[in-house]
Parts: C-alpha cells; sequence; structure tokens
C-alpha cells in the first residue's frame, strides 16, 4: 500500500476538483467535501493519502446560517498531522452518508451524533439512539433545543447576578415531584420501540452451525451488574455460553456534559472536565486546555509544561495500576489485587491533593499554564515515589500477576482484536497498542514537550486480554522513565503566562487538541465564535470509542470472558457516557 | 501450566502478610490512633495495613486542600466584623455551577450601592468545590475552607450558607493556610503601601 501513498502535499482540493473546497472560514482549517461524494473522497483520502484511522466524527450546529456540518478528524496510524474534512447540510433535512462501510469506527459517533444532533446517516446499519433514552424527543445539541431547568443561553446567568434572588436550585425543577404518568400509560406494558429494534437486530445472527438444533438467547448484562464498572449494559445473542452478537447499550450516566459545555464560559469547562474521567482529571484537563490554547495561540512557560507532564504521567501511573486492579477483580481474584494497586494510587491522589487542593477533581490546568506551583517537599516527594518506591511496586505486581496460570489462561487468545480491525474500529490507546500499532500520540504527533524525553512506545502483538494486560505495565514503566527525566530536568520559574485571567479571549475559529490519555486518545473539538462561550465543545471519549470494537472482540468468546474483555478495555462511565 | 507463577504469586501476598506483622512490631503500638504512624502510614516508606480508621483516625489535609467556599472578615478593635468582601461579584461570574448570589447594599440616603455585601449566599449543594472564586478574588475575601464534615439531615432547608454562616475571621484562615496566608499579607501590605505612595505623591503635586 505504501507505494500507492500519495504525498501529503498534493492537494485534496486538487485531486477533487469538483467535490472537495477549502474551508477558508477565518481560524478554520481542512477540507469541504460535497456530501454526495463524501464516501468515495474518504475512501480516496484512506486508500491513497494514507490517512487510516478516523479519530473523531462529530456535528456542529450552525444555527445562524441554517446548516449543519459533519466534522471528521483523520490521521495516519503511522504518526503524523491529522486531516480535518467537513461536509455540510441542512438543518431541516440533515442527511448525510454514513462512512461506517469505510471506517467501522464510524458507528458509535454516528449513532451519537444523530442521537445529540439530528443528523441522519444514510446507510448506517443500526442507527438508534446511544445516550438519550428511547422515548426522548428531540435533538439536544442543536442550538434551539433548551434543556429543563433552562435559565439562559450562556453564563454567567444574570439571575445570579448581584440583586438577583436567592432559591435553590431543585426548586426550579418544572417537574415538581415527576411522578405522574400521562393517562392510559401503564408503565408495565409499556415497551420502548427501540428494544424491539435493538432486540430484534440481536435475532437475526445466524448460529454456528454446530448441527445441533439450539435455541439462541438474549441475555442482558447489566446495567445493574458489578463487573459492568458503573451503569452499563450488553445485551448478548448467545448458542450455550457462546457469544453470537453483542450490543453496548450505554448512557445512564448521560448528562450532556457537551450542553453544559456550551453553556460555559471557557475557564468554566476545566472543572467540568475533571467529571469525564474521574480517575484521571489531569489528562482530561490537559487535552481541553491544549484545544483552547490553540485557538488563544499561548504556549505556556517551561516550568508548567514540566508540571504538566509530571501530572499527565502521575495520572497515567495511578489510572493504570487501578485499571490493573479492577481487571483482576473482574477475572475473580477479588480486591486483594487491587487493594494492592490501591496502595500506589493513594500515594499520587496524595500528590494531587497537596498541589491541586483535590484528590480526583483537580481542576489544575490554566490556558497558558496551570493554577499553581508545586507546594514546598511535594516535589521531593514526587522524586521519592518515581526513583523509589513505584518502580519496586510495580515490579512486584508484575511478579504478583504476570505469570499466574489463571490469568493467562484467562486471557491469553481471548478476546482478540488484530492490527486492522484496531485501526478500523479507532481503538485507541492501550488497546490499539495491545494489537500490534505502536501508535502513541506523545510520540506519533508530540504535544506539549514529549518530544524532549526519552521512552519507548509500549507496544504487545496478540490483541488479546492478557496483552492489554501487560501492556499497562509496560506503559507504567515507561511513564516512570519520564517521570525521572522531568523530575530531573524541571527547571524554576512562572507557571502562567501573563496574568491569570478569568475571562479569556478566544479568537474565533476551531481547533482539535488531543493527548494520548490513560484510556487512549482523548480529544476535544472546540468551535469559538469569539464569544465568551464556545460555541461547539465535542469530546472525543476513548472510553465510549472503544467499545465500538466490543462486539468484534467479544463473537466467539463464551459468555463469562465479556466481562473480562470489557475489564481489559478499561472504561469510565463518565466518559462513556458524558 | 506447572502452577509456579500461582505460587509466586502466593509469596507476595505472604511477605505482605508477614510485613504488616513486622510494622506493628517495629512501632509497637505507635502506628495507629498517633500523628507520626499517620503520617509514616502516609509516606513512600510504608508497608503493610495502609488504611486510616476514619472517625477515630483522620488523614491531615495539605494546605491546599479545598473544600466549600467561606468569606473572610477582619476583627476590629471593638469585635466588629468587617467584611473584605466588596461585593464586586466577579466570583459570581466565575463560577462554573453558578452557584453564589450576592445581595448589594444600597446606601439608604444616596441609593447608591456600598461596596460590602448585604448578603452572601452559597448553594452547597450545586458547588462543584473547584475554587475558581478563591482564585479570581481580587480582594482575598473568599477562601476554600478544610471543613469537609458537612453533611445534614435535612438538605431541604440547610444547604444554602448564607453570610453569617459563610464568614469565618482572617485568623481561621490564618491558621488553615499559614503559607498562602503570609504570602497573601505580604502582597496586600505592598499594594497599600504603593497606594498610599501614590496617593502622597499626588498630594504633593495638588499642594506644590
Amino acid at each position: 500500500m505504501s507505494d500507492q501513498i500519495i504525498s501529503t502535499e498534493q492537494d485534496l482540493a486538487a485531486r477533487f476538483p469538483d467535490t472537495v473546497a477549502h474551508d477558508e472560514r477565518n481560524g478554520y482549517q481542512g477540507y469541504i467535501v460535497d456530501k454526495d461524494q463524501l464516501v468515495e473522497v474518504v475512501t480516496a483520502i484512506r486508500d491513497e493519502y494514507g490517512f487510516d484511522y478516523l479519530s473523531s466524527v462529530t456535528g456542529v450546529d450552525y444555527l445562524p446560517e441554517d446548516s449543519m456540518e459533519v466534522v471528521y478528524h483523520l490521521f495516519r496510524s503511522t504518526g503524523g498531522p491529522g486531516l480535518v474534512i467537513k461536509t455540510q447540510t441542512s438543518r431541516a433535512n440533515a442527511v448525510v452518508p454514513s462512512l461506517v462501510s469505510v471506517f467501522p469506527g464510524a458507528d458509535f459517533q454516528e449513532r451519537e451524533a444523530w442521537d445529540l444532533l439530528g443528523i441522519k446517516f444514510e446507510g448506517h446499519p443500526d442507527l438508534r439512539r446511544i445516550l438519550m433514552w428511547e422515548g426522548f424527543e428531540g435533538y439536544p445539541l442543536r442550538k434551539d433545543w433548551r434543556e429543563a431547568y433552562y435559565e439562559e443561553d450562556s453564563k454567567p446567568f444574570k439571575s445570579r447576578w448581584p440583586g438577583g434572588e436567592v432559591h435553590r436550585f431543585e426548586d426550579a425543577n418544572i417537574f415538581g415531584k415527576n411522578v405522574d404518568y400521562p393517562a392510559g400509560f401503564d408503565p408495565e406494558t409499556w415497551v420502548p420501540d427501540q428494544d424491539s429494534s435493538l432486540y430484534g437486530n440481536l435475532m437475526k445472527v445466524d448460529g454456528h452451525g454446530s448441527g445441533l438444533k439450539t435455541d439462541q438467547i438474549i441475555v442482558n448484562l447489566g446495567p445493574q451488574h458489578p463487573s459492568t464498572h458503573g451503569v452499563f449494559r450488553m445485551v448478548v445473542t448467545l448458542d450455550g455460553e457462546t457469544i453470537l452478537a453483542l450490543k453496548p447499550v450505554m448512557g445512564y450516566l448521560h448528562r450532556n456534559h457537551e450542553k453544559i459545555g456550551e453553556r460555559n464560559t471557557f475557564l468554566q469547562n476545566m472543572p467540568f472536565t475533571d467529571r469525564l474521567d474521574y480517575l484521571s482529571s489531569m489528562s482530561n484537563n490537559f487535552g481541553y486546555a491544549l484545544a483552547v490554547e490553540k485557538l488563544m495561540g499561548v504556549e505556556p512557560p517551561e516550568r508548567a509544561e514540566y508540571l504538566r507532564v509530571i501530572m499527565a504521567e502521575l495520572t497515567r501511573i495511578s489510572n493504570h495500576v487501578f485499571a490493573i486492579g479492577m481487571f483482576l477483580n473482574d477475572l475473580g481474584a477479588y480486591f486483594t489485587p487491587a487493594l494492592y494497586a490501591i496502595e500506589e494510587r493513594e500515594l499520587i491522589l496524595d500528590i494531587f491533593e497537596a498541589t491541586s487542593g483535590s484528590r480526583m477533581m483537580c481542576n489544575y490546568f490554566r490556558f497558558g499554564g496551570v493554577a499553581r506551583d508545586l507546594p514546598a517537599g511535594v516535589l521531593d516527594k514526587i522524586r521519592n515515589l518515581v526513583y523509589e518506591r513505584l518502580p519496586r511496586k510495580i515490579d512486584e505486581l508484575d511478579l504478583y500477576l504476570s505469570n499466574n496460570e489463571i490469568l493467562r489462561s484467562r486471557g491469553q487468545g481471548v478476546g482478540v482484536l488484530t492490527p486492522e480491525e484496531a485501526i478500523a474500529y479507532s481503538a485507541a490507546g492501550p488497546v490499539l497498542r495491545a494489537s500490534g500499532v505502536p501508535y502513541d500520540i506523545r510520540r506519533a504527533d508530540p504535544y506539549s514537550i514529549y518530544d524532549r524525553f526519552e521512552f519507548d512506545v509500549a507496544v504487545r502483538y496478540h490483541g488479546d486480554v492478557y496483552d492489554r494486560y501487560l501492556i499497562r505495565i509496560d506503559e507504567v514503566q515507561q511513564s516512570i522513565r519520564i517521570l525521572q527525566q522531568a523530575v530531573r530536568d524541571i527547571p524554576e520559574g512562572p507557571i502562567q503566562t501573563g496574568k491569570p485571567q478569568y475571562q479569556v479571549r478566544v479568537p474565533a475559529g476551531e481547533s482539535y487538541g488531543r493527548v494520548d490519555g490513560p484510556k487512549g486518545e482523548l480529544g476535544y473539538y472546540v468551535v469559538s465564535t469569539g464569544k465568551p462561550n464556545p460555541w461547539r465543545y465535542h469530546v472525543r471519549a476513548p472510553s465510549f470509542i472503544n467499545l465500538t470494537a466490543m462486539e468484534k472482540m467479544c463473537v466467539g468468546d463464551k459468555v463469562a470472558d465479556a466481562v473480562a474483555i470489557l475489564g481489559s478495555i478499561d472504561i469510565v462511565l463518565g466518559e462513556t457516557d458524558r | 501450566m506447572d502452577g509456579m507463577g500461582i505460587v509466586k504469586g502466593l509469596g507476595v501476598t505472604f511477605k505482605r502478610f508477614v510485613e504488616t506483622y513486622l510494622d506493628d512490631i517495629k512501632w509497637l503500638g505507635k502506628r495507629y490512633y498517633t500523628e507520626e504512624g499517620i503520617n509514616h502510614r502516609m509516606s513512600a516508606d510504608t508497608r503493610g495495613v495502609f488504611t486510616i480508621q476514619y472517625p477515630e483516625e483522620k488523614l491531615p489535609v495539605p494546605e491546599e486542600f479545598r473544600y466549600i467556599p467561606f468569606l473572610l472578615y477582619e476583627e476590629g478593635e471593638n469585635g466588629e466584623k468587617i467584611d473584605r468582601c466588596t461585593s464586586c461579584g466577579i466570583c459570581a461570574k466565575v463560577c462554573p455551577p453558578q452557584c453564589i448570589w450576592i445581595v448589594r447594599t444600597n446606601d439608604p440616603k444616596t441609593g447608591r450601592p456600598v461596596p460590602q455585601p448585604a448578603d452572601f449566599y452559597i448553594d452547597v449543594d450545586i458547588c462543584m468545590n473547584c475554587g475558581f472564586c478563591a482564585e479570581y478574588c481580587p480582594f482575598d475575601a473568599i477562601k476554600m475552607d478544610h471543613d469537609y464534615e458537612i453533611a445534614v439531615y435535612d438538605r431541604q432547608t440547610n444547604n444554602i450558607y448564607n453570610k453569617e454562616k459563610l464568614s469565618k475571621p482572617v485568623s481561621y484562615y490564618a491558621s488553615i493556610r499559614p503559607v498562602n496566608y503570609s504570602r497573601e499579607e505580604q502582597a496586600r501590605k505592598e499594594a497599600a503601601e504603593a497606594k498610599a505612595a501614590r496617593r502622597r505623591g499626588k498630594q504633593k503635586s495638588q499642594s506644590a
């Protein structure tokens, strides 16, 4: 394939003069593709230009222009900068061809855009709501849609200003206690329309053809199930114990983070990003800060960059040890490994608490720097951890678990995702790298100061559950290496560019900031119109998109393996459901 | 598949089991319910039991720890409370969940606003403890507290804090955040001196 790749310099608009145009709006980049030729152009981009990794699909509601835009961010799995393409459609009849046939990883993201923005993707095999409940009316991310408790389009709300009246937030609930059913509605007999189409799709699956006349059964794993790491449901079709088909059902923790984000000012979003992947808030802050800094054109000072890297890598360690512990829980090693792992996490959280004021909801990053410097003694604590304790403890964890026969037999050869599939399904982070694709944004498209550190991109080649466990140990070891260099080299100096400001001026335009978070590629797509609030704020959530490949991993394995596979993907529902 | 992996793993568990007792013996009962014991269990050298027996024991919170804002007042000579807050409204503006309300004072004669809040409310139910109000307050008038034990039986009536409940003396702030306090006092003093110097300069130029 590589010899067919046309050099990046060749202009896409020159290759498709009639259907592709440069996006010439101020502050925008990339190309606008005619929606009728979208599939053809994207296929060419994938096969000829080598952009084989579809990172993000999302929509933007341009209400004043009366148009709906779908934005695609594509990257090469070999590394390098990305390519942004967009396609436009009308708001009233928003229809765009689906890209699932080219990139299966677009599946859930298109469903999300349909659910929240009402963009219909023609040719999508299973276009149902994904985050909202099935009886929901309207498309909440559209700019003319208003939520319950609606006060104003943007914060700060006038009612809260000096002179406003105090009231309890709950008293503003327009539904009162909300326990009355409409006349003629019986919840006992009500069947949501969507359930039938969900189960209907699962019933169509062909069996393995074992010759025996066996019935297929559909089993709901979850939403209330201890192995789902939250409130998450998997509907599986079983033939005996073998999984024939699996559909994840999510959205039980949906709070429309993106709508909240569009009401907020740019700075007010920062503490809200903590609540996405609540186990690694520092990484969430990082990605959002990068996206907005790109728009603002500010760069943090040297010391702040080091602090950011230190915090992001400590987050990765605490997340991965926690993920390993919880994964072992899923395999039935009930809480002994988890608690061993959590000890190390606890010491890292102490550092976060001393620095940022909170253990998990850190809210530490600011545009152009970080909130405050390390208090006295904390750097020594970090040094002590990364030079002394952590390497020893990770080795102990490795000795404790990696050769355990039960773990190996539960993990090896189970839930296999091949490298081609991993790329096609837009898997990210440890899931992608465990499948033999050495794609790490810290190397492939370096941000912040990661190009200065010496570390290896962890990669494993089997793509099974066991490798997804091992890669987390590898990554922790590499993070320790980065941290050792960072605490050695960190300079003195300011931690913020300019004065701390609560009202930041963000020029009009779009930007996509992405970091390699502990769960995978965490991207923020931000559109600014120059106002204090973002026009569009989208989160490319790795936990959510990694689940797209869940069915692929599970089919053919036993139902008990689904639990292990889910544990090995390492999802957090705060981020999945947003 | 000879089971050696499991045996080695159990060896790790056994080692940690023994270490628990070794550490307990080494500390001779001082490991629990004492301040140095808690600090040791929080350090990177710790082995054995890691947990804190809350509420009998409590983890010390670091200075930067933030939980629910409070308002600072200076204690006057006769014990009167002088609010630092000028009701400028920056905290209400920057608050992400918008949980702050300020009632401004008006001069009874002129009807013009006076830089002092008549009342100050925080809806603790929706406060997300982000600390922006404290971070961006130009008068060091609102700060984040350390008291995290605020559970109540009746959230319907108890969770909107008014000015009376929120106000705490500056001396309390100095006790929970000594480093920040001395740094800010230094800055305030310098700013006041600079202001005084400017005023003197102005008066001089006026008299001349």
